[in-house]
This record gives structure tokens, C-alpha cells and sequence, in this order.
């Protein structure tokens, strides 16, 4: 048996390509918004608020705008990734 | 003084009945005296699984109405001597809104003075019912299986039940397939402990002798042969304090597995 157990670790495929690994990420990702309450509508205008307020300092790409809630380690994050386009000038 | 256990889940399916009849019997077959109360009210299930269902005369809404004594509708289970194991069971023909919380307290504060363990089967979903079930309970036991829904719900569920005061829940993982996990297309232990960060109290292989002594409405805990009652002989023995490992849940593959799982067929 030592042999075939042998056979079997080299021809194994990869464990990570399991349907497993995407389970807990989607899982990862809607707990965070189930246990932040946080809900998508929240963050829907979050965004608009933001937009609203950097607006006045920058030109940004609202379009490519990303806000999102984010998991790491412990710890909930919020991450927003926002392009911009140009710089205002105060004059 | 009992103990007040209560066992839920969110979602349903996922084995929260047959967890309360095993824990309960297994409590009993070590000798305590063990109350099991069905809290589902309207979809009564607690005494089919137990083969209690003929016996039924009183129902909990009977008792919490004042209309008999606890005594008098407690169904003493036969296959113990001196009334050790009792249900309660649910009210059919009623719905959740006939108990409400304080009255679920005042029930379980007077079982637990006259029982080692009640365990309360807490219907799915996270109203009235929910509410009513842990009303009266200082512990809780969540089952979850290794299902993405099923363990958002746990998710929920835990966090309720820490905001009403019930502190470390513990986690029974139902319906494990080794094999699964070993393919890697179902999450591990690990990988649950990891999500839900609380403590295991135990992990249920996935058995056709849990549908068999459903059938018969006999407990897989009373069943020698079978891996389920196994896995909940050791649950009951660490709800009771004992320090019992997790049972190897894998089982020696056959020669034609190995030889299957080297060329790389799924079954």
C-alpha cells in the first residue's frame, strides 16, 4: 500500500484548484458584509458621498471608482481605490 | 441546578433535531437525567425522531398556558428506567406567536430544577421562534454543515446569540465527507474553525445510519456499529467535561479507491 500511497501524492492534482478554496472566499467576503451590517445600499452611497467631497480637490475616474469592505486577518477594512485623473490648481 | 443547552442552526436541514435526540440520549445512556424540549412549534419533528410521536397527550403550549403541570406532559421515554429521559414536545396545530420568551424562561427555570440537562431544539430561522428558544438557555450548540449557506447562517446565529448574553457557543460540524475534503471540494474543519472562530464540540461524518435509525425513531447514538452515533457518544461525553479527540474520520480506502484515485476518477 506504501506504494500506491506514494503513486497517489505524485499524481494528485493540485488541492488548491478544489471547489473548496472558492467557497471560503465567497464566503470570507459575505461575512464581512453580514457582520458589518453593512449593506451594499450603504455603500452605494458612501461612494457618492465620496465622489461628492473629492471632487473638489480632483479630477478622479467615478466610473473606476471601487469602494469595498475588506477582511484582514481579524481586522475589517475599508478599501477604496480611487484614479484620478488631474489634479485641481487652487488659484 | 441543570444545565440549559440550546441547539440551533439558522438554517434548516442541517441536523439540529436529530443533534438534540443523540446529545440527549447519549446524555442519558451515561445516567443524567435529561429533558429534551421542541421548541418548532407548528412543524413538530423532536418526537418522530425519537419514536415518541403515539405517546403525545400534552403539548409545550399546554404547559406554558398554565394549562397542566410540566409533569403531566413530559413523555418519559421507555427505553430508560426511572424517567431519566423526557421530551416535551412541540404544539402542532398551533404557531410560534402561542409562547413567548418570558414564559420560555419561567419553563426552563423550572426543568432545570428538576433535570441534569435540557436541551432545547430551536426551530431554523432567527424570529419569534429563535427568540423564544434561547430565552431560557445559558449555553448553545450551533450545527452548521460544510455548506456556504449553512455556514453564513451559523455565522449569523453566533453573533445573535453572543448579543443576547450567550457567551462561547460551541460548533458541531454535520454531514463531514472525508473523501470531500481530502479532493479538496469541501472545506475542512480547519477551514470552518478558521471562519466562525469558535470552539469545536464535535464533528458528525456523513452516515446512512442516521437516516436508518430516523426511520425506525431510535437514536444512531444508541447503535454500537454506527459512526454518527459515535461521533455524538463523544460530543456527550465532552459536554459533560471529558476531554475526548476528534475520532479519525477517515476510513482505509479500499485497493480499488487508491488505484481509482491515482489515475484520477472522481466517483
Amino acid at each position: 500500500m506504501a506504494v500506491l500511497d506514494f503513486l497517489q501524492r505524485i499524481f494528485s492534482r493540485d488541492n488548491m484548484s478544489g471547489s473548496k478554496n472558492v467557497a471560503k472566499e465567497r464566503l470570507r467576503l459575505v461575512l464581512v458584509h453580514d457582520r458589518s451590517s453593512v449593506s451594499p445600499e450603504i455603500l452605494e452611497s458612501l461612494k457618492e458621498d465620496l465622489i461628492k467631497v473629492i471632487s473638489n480637490y480632483m479630477i478622479i475616474d467615478e466610473r473606476a471608482l471601487e469602494v469595498s469592505l475588506s477582511n484582514e486577518d481579524s481586522s475589517v477594512a475599508l478599501v477604496a481605490n480611487i484614479p484620478i485623473l488631474d489634479i485641481k490648481r487652487r488659484d | 441546578m441543570g444545565e440549559v443547552i440550546v441547539i440551533t442552526s439558522g438554517k434548516g436541514g442541517v441536523g439540529k433535531t436529530t443533534t438534540t435526540a443523540n446529545i440527549g440520549t447519549g446524555l442519558a445512556s451515561l445516567g443524567y437525567k435529561v429533558v429534551l424540549v421542541d421548541t418548532d412549534i407548528g412543524l413538530r419533528n423532536l418526537d418522530v425522531v425519537m419514536g415518541l410521536e403515539n405517546r403525545i397527550v400534552y403539548d409545550i403550549v399546554d404547559v406554558t398556558s398554565g394549562q397542566v403541570v410540566a409533569s403531566k406532559a413530559l413523555i418519559r421515554d421507555k427505553r430508560f428506567p426511572d424517567g431519566r429521559l423526557s421530551l416535551l414536545p412541540a404544539a402542532q396545530t398551533k404557531d410560534k406567536s402561542a409562547v413567548n420568551q418570558k414564559q420560555m424562561l419561567e419553563l426552563c427555570d423550572e426543568l432545570k430544577a428538576e433535570f441534569d440537562f435540557v436541551l432545547i431544539d430551536c426551530p431554523a430561522g432567527i424570529e419569534q421562534g429563535f427568540k423564544n428558544a434561547i430565552a431560557g438557555a445559558e449555553k448553545a450548540i450551533v450545527v452548521t454543515t460544510p455548506e456556504v449557506s449553512a455556514i453564513r447562517d451559523a455565522d449569523r446565529v453566533i453573533g445573535l446569540l453572543e448579543s443576547s448574553g450567550i457567551r462561547n457557543p460551541r460548533l458541531v460540524i454535520n454531514r463531514l465527507r472525508p473523501g470531500m475534503v481530502r479532493q479538496g471540494d469541501m472545506m475542512s474543519i480547519e477551514d470552518m474553525v478558521d471562519i466562525l472562530a469558535i470552539d469545536v464540540l464535535g464533528v458528525v461524518p456523513e452516515d446512512d445510519s442516521i437516516l436508518i435509525s430516523t426511520n425506525k425513531g431510535e437514536p444512531a447514538v444508541l447503535d454500537e456499529q454506527s459512526r454518527a452515533g459515535q461521533a455524538y457518544r463523544n460530543i456527550t461525553r465532552r459536554i459533560t467535561g471529558v476531554d475526548v479527540p476528534l475520532m479519525d474520520l477517515e476510513q482505509p480506502d479500499s485497493f480499488m479507491d487508491k488505484v481509482r484515485k491515482i489515475f484520477g476518477f472522481r466517483r
